[in-house]
């Protein structure tokens, strides 16, 4: 507890704030004692005088000195402030706990004339119960105090009801005890804190308004005088002597911000505090000292020929972290030739999305991405951008996000979004684009498009936005589309239908695929190679039509063997992978996987193996991978057919136990 | 309690539903029940503030000194002595027929001093909300692009403690600092009335500086919200220039919750004119209101209450039916 206030003074504002709050109350008890002779002497010789040596703010019209005014109204204008404050707050209390105490009906009465009255604003209200209550201080107490009403009867029923709806006040009921005893036993005490908080600002609130009052004439009335009042009368002789004004306005100004301030910074200091401190990139934690150099020995990727669509090579990600910065991607090397379809599978966590945004250049607000070759088409995608490469990238590579619902703009319509790329890119008028997304729409089969362009996203159901997003990397011709997990947030039903519709495109017009998923099965149906990442980083790089039976990475083997097929018995538990995936804050020495893998030995907690050509090829299960790591340096089989890569010391070595005679406890975690 | 039961449901076609269970013709329904109970709360309130003064409020007008005879005959004219439902119905007629009473003071009919005086309020609160709105939301743009995803941490925190401090200011006493400056001891602007445009500009600016703060605030929360979003993203994928993303895909976003705020600043702002009027002895319905209250005039003061508690409601509903506008969900949102 102390900490917390302690932390409300540490800030520059909270402890200037509280400085004045203090000020101020030891100058409204002691002013009028210090002060109050002073300020009531009549000095008919300097009437209206400006300021001097003797009256540092000047003379009124009965020549009483201005300054030692102000400093002795501050008593009357705290205390008037603090008055209606008190009124403010317990008639809001009153009408807030109303809904409480009295059940629903009546409460509900309650509660909808406190919405209506916190519609107009406080001066309005004030204004009202001005009249009401007569001109003069108490009339302005009463009027300030149940303007201010509403507000605290609003913030009081929206505390109540997150208090009420506790298990303990529950129980409290249960046991049948009265309604307002649980109110004053069990909530108030819980909202108390809020409320303090809140009156404490509202007494700023309430000071300013009263000032604003008296200002008015309404408030207090000669010859006491506040703040206001003096104000009132300096306004008059402002042209004479300006301090007469000013000097009132900065008591009451420097006072109510105080108030203000404070009450601010005390809710801020008792919230949650904001962690500070995170920004820059120091040290990386971890992972990157044991991490694989980023020069030749790492991945492979193979010669670039001309059909080579996406190129990358040494592919890192590095995100600034609560606690330093995080590598997601650590050296990541692969490409993706015309109208080939790449999946990358991996767990949460292991950086395929990250991979995804990085290649696509759109992480730029959220890491640093870093390179030896990023190459799309020809363009340099780490070269700064410019209006042509945007328009290229714009019309040839397509991006499908994991979660449909939140990829449009709510605010505008689907044909509107999807007609803007052509817009944008292609020169089009808004007429010609419009007829383009419609025709898309159409393409991605988007029935009664021309009606459903001019609909907003969330008139659309979540499969036919999916389709709608892959409508839109169509407006352009693309030579890439990057769906990033296209079906995991949609319908099992629709699910294939998305994955069929992106097949398809792919075979019409020759477009290259990325395709991340966590689901291997997917991946394995649409794709033609297949990435699988793990902490970060290609462990292996197969054609898909291996992955049943030649996957060679022990973790390869495992999100295969993790899969249901005809063949699983039912009544054992499904496998799954023991152990945890790797936080990318704290990656492992050695190979990421050791921990989890049933081969792991010294070596592979030592030295985290390269990704190299699988030196054996596929439907050789007996061999012992090549030690070097630098077999075949493309990883090309001469015959042409598709490159198998592997990260793994042991690669394609039988696993203690195979899925047809397991051991259970080997691969099931214990239920 | 009787329970009514729905009649059993006859399959609704999806794509077109029947005309009263529309979205946008709920949300009007809805809406247009919330505004008449509002407006017959305020019409009630100021029917019911001359009979909520304690006391007899023609003998508190006319003074402890006026004759018997004069107090009663006012009292007769303002209709006093009839039961208070006639008076009710009586007052809700007047209001129908565009009849506010006499004002006391003038004997004029209140409808033409509420007429002569509304344009001048009118001007100022609708020239001071334009001021706010377009300071603001550049401002609070372009402090958005600047602070998006924890940048910036120091002048995040220099914008947002000076938009608190300015924002806390009351805005008559922006007013006076205005007048001592720029009038005083510049000379360079006019400090009463609104016969001239340049007299314009210190009123305008005083009433727009606080909520300029607040707004300011709001729509820079705002935008580095809306940048963190899925369709940001998407719009980043279709390769829009900078501009196109913050402006026409992040601020249309940012601007609904602004404008809900916006809303209620300019309800506060419209009765901020109160104040401000007396600092610049601006002829409007303030400094009005202001010298009714003084001199009792209740008609006048009745009738200027009612207008400004209207205003609110119309700005209350303009905001509600242009957020359904620009945020197509939030029609479909009950309250």
């Amino acid at each position: 507890m102390q900490g917390r206030w302690r932390r409300v003074v540490r800030t520059p504002l909270g402890l200037t704030a509280t400085v004045l709050v203090v000020a101020v109350v030891a100058l409204a008890v002691l002013g009028p004692m210090l002060w109050g002779s002073g300020a009531g002497a009549v000095d008919t010789d300097a009437i209206l005088a400006r300021p001097s040596a003797r009256h540092w703010a000047g003379t009124d019209n009965l020549g009483r000195d201005i300054l030692l005014r102000v400093l002795v109204a501050s008593r009357l204008s705290v205390l008037l402030a603090l008055l209606a404050t008190v009124i403010s707050v317990v008639a809001g209390l009153l009408l807030g706990s109303a809904p409480f105490v009295l059940g629903r009906r009546t409460g509900r009465l309650v509660a909808a004339g406190v919405n209506t009255a916190v519609a107009f604003p406080g001066l309005l209200l004030a204004l009202f119960f001005a009249v009401v209550f007569g001109v003069g201080a108490t009339g302005a107490v009463l009027a300030i105090g149940l303007a201010g009403a509403p507000a605290f009867a609003r913030l009081t029923q929206t505390l109540v009801a997150g208090v009420a709806a506790r298990d303990y006040v529950a129980a409290a009921r249960a046991m049948g005890i009265g309604r307002f005893r649980i109110l004053v036993r069990h909530v108030l005490p819980n909202i108390a804190e809020p409320l303090v908080v809140n009156a404490t600002i509202g007494a700023g609130t309430a000071l300013l308004s009263f000032a604003g009052l008296s200002f008015l004439g309404l408030g207090v009335q000669s010859p006491s005088y506040d703040w206001g009042r003096l104000l009132y009368e300096g306004i008059g002789t402002i042209y004479v002597n300006a301090p007469a004004a000013l000097a009132p306005g900065a008591a009451v100004l420097l006072a109510g911000l105080a108030f203000n301030l404070f009450g601010e910074s005390v809710a801020k200091g008792l919230g949650v505090p904001v962690a500070g401190g995170l920004r820059g990139m120091g040290p990386v934690r971890a992972g990157s000292a044991s991490g694989p150099e980023r020069t030749g020995r790492g991945e492979d990727a193979g010669d670039r020929s001309p059909e080579v669509v996406l190129d990358v090579r040494d592919l890192e990600v590095t995100i600034s972290g609560p606690s330093g910065p995080v590598r997601p991607v650590r050296g990541v090397s692969f490409d993706v030739r015309r109208g080939e379809a790449v999946g990358i599978v991996g767990e949460s966590g292991s950086g395929k999305s990250m991979t995804a945004l990085a290649v696509t250049r759109l992480l730029a607000d959220q890491g640093r991405v870093d390179a030896s070759r990023l190459e799309f088409l020809g363009n340099d995608l780490l070269a700064p951008d410019t209006t042509a490469r945007r328009r290229t990238l714009g019309t040839t590579l397509a991006m499908v996000f994991q979660d449909p619902m939140t990829a449009f703009n709510p605010t505008r319509r689907i044909g509107a979004q999807l007609a803007e790329v052509a817009t944008r890119h292609q020169g089009m008028s808004r007429r010609e684009a419009m007829a383009r997304a419609v025709d898309r729409l159409t393409a991605v089969r988007i029935p009664d498009a021309d009606r459903r362009a001019r609909q907003y996203p969330h008139e659309f159901s979540g499969g036919m936005r999916q389709r709608a997003m892959i409508g839109m990397g169509l407006m352009g011709a693309p030579a890439l589309i990057v769906a990033d997990e296209p079906t995991t947030a949609l319908d099992v039903t629709v699910q294939q239908q998305v994955l069929d519709l992106l097949a398809e495109i792919r075979d019409a017009d020759d477009v290259a695929l990325i395709l991340i998923s966590h689901d291997v099965t997917v991946v394995g149906e649409v794709c033609d190679r297949i990435l699988v990442m793990y902490a970060g980083r290609i462990v292996e790089d197969l054609p898909a039509a291996d992955l049943a039976t030649a996957a060679r990475h022990p973790y390869t083997r495992a999100l295969v063997d993790a899969v249901p097929d005809m063949n699983t018995d039912l009544a054992e538990p499904l496998a799954t992978i023991p152990g945890r995936p790797v936080d990318p804050a704290d990656v492992p020495a050695g190979c990421a996987y050791a921990d989890r893998c049933p081969l792991a030995d010294a070596r592979c907690a030592a030295e985290d193996p390269p990704l190299a050509a699988d030196p054996f090829g596929p439907g050789d299960p007996s061999g012992v991978a090549d030690p070097s790591g630098l077999g075949d340096p493309a990883g090309h089989d001469p015959a042409g057919s598709p490159r198998h890569r592997v990260a793994c010391w042991h690669a394609g070595e039988p696993l203690p136990a195979r899925p047809e005679d397991r051991n259970i406890d080997d691969l099931v975690e214990s239920p | 309690m009787s329970v009514t039961l729905t009649a059993p449901s006859t399959p609704v076609d999806p794509e077109h539903p029947r005309f009263w269970a529309l979205p946008s013709v709920r949300f009007g329904v809805r809406r247009l029940r919330r505004l008449l109970i509002s407006l017959w709360v305020l019409v009630t309130a100021s029917f019911a503030m001359i009979h909520l003064i304690p006391g007899d409020p023609v003998r508190g007008a006319l003074g402890p000194t006026a004759p018997a005879d004069l107090v009663a005959a006012r009292r007769h004219a303002l209709g006093l002595d009839d039961p208070i439902l006639v008076q009710y119905l009586h007052y809700l007629k007047g209001l129908v027929t565009g009849d506010l009473g006499t004002s006391l003071a003038s004997q004029l009919p209140v409808s033409d001093v509420v007429a002569q005086r509304l344009p001048a309020t009118l001007t100022l609160a609708g020239l001071a909300f334009l001021t706010a709105v377009v300071v603001a939301i550049p401002l609070g743009v372009v402090m958005g692009v600047l602070t998006r995803r924890g940048r910036g941490r120091r002048t995040e925190l220099a914008f947002t403690t000076t938009s608190v401090i300015v924002a806390t200011i009351p805005d008559f006493l922006i007013g006076v600092a205005l007048v001592y400056v720029f009038g005083i001891q510049l000379g360079w602007l006019p400090v009463a009335g609104d016969a001239t445009a340049p007299a314009y500009v210190l009123p305008v600016f005083s009433l727009a500086i606080g909520p300029a703060a607040i707004l300011a605030r709001i729509v820079r929360v705002e935008m580095v919200g809306v940048l963190e979003a899925d369709f940001i993203r998407t719009a980043r994928a279709k390769r829009l220039p900078a501009r196109a993303i913050y402006v026409g895909h992040a601020l249309p976003n940012a601007v609904t919750a602004a404008l809900t705020v916006g809303g209620l600043l300019l309800s506060t702002l419209v009765v901020g004119t109160v104040l401000v009027e007396n600092v610049f002895a601006w002829p409007g319905l303030g400094s009005t209101i202001v010298r009714s209250i003084l001199t009792k005039d209740y008609p006048v003061v009745q009738a200027i209450v009612l207008v400004y508690g209207v205003g609110v409601l119309i700005i209350n509903l303009v905001v509600d039916v242009a957020l359904a506008l620009l945020d197509p969900r939030s029609k479909i949102r009950e309250d």
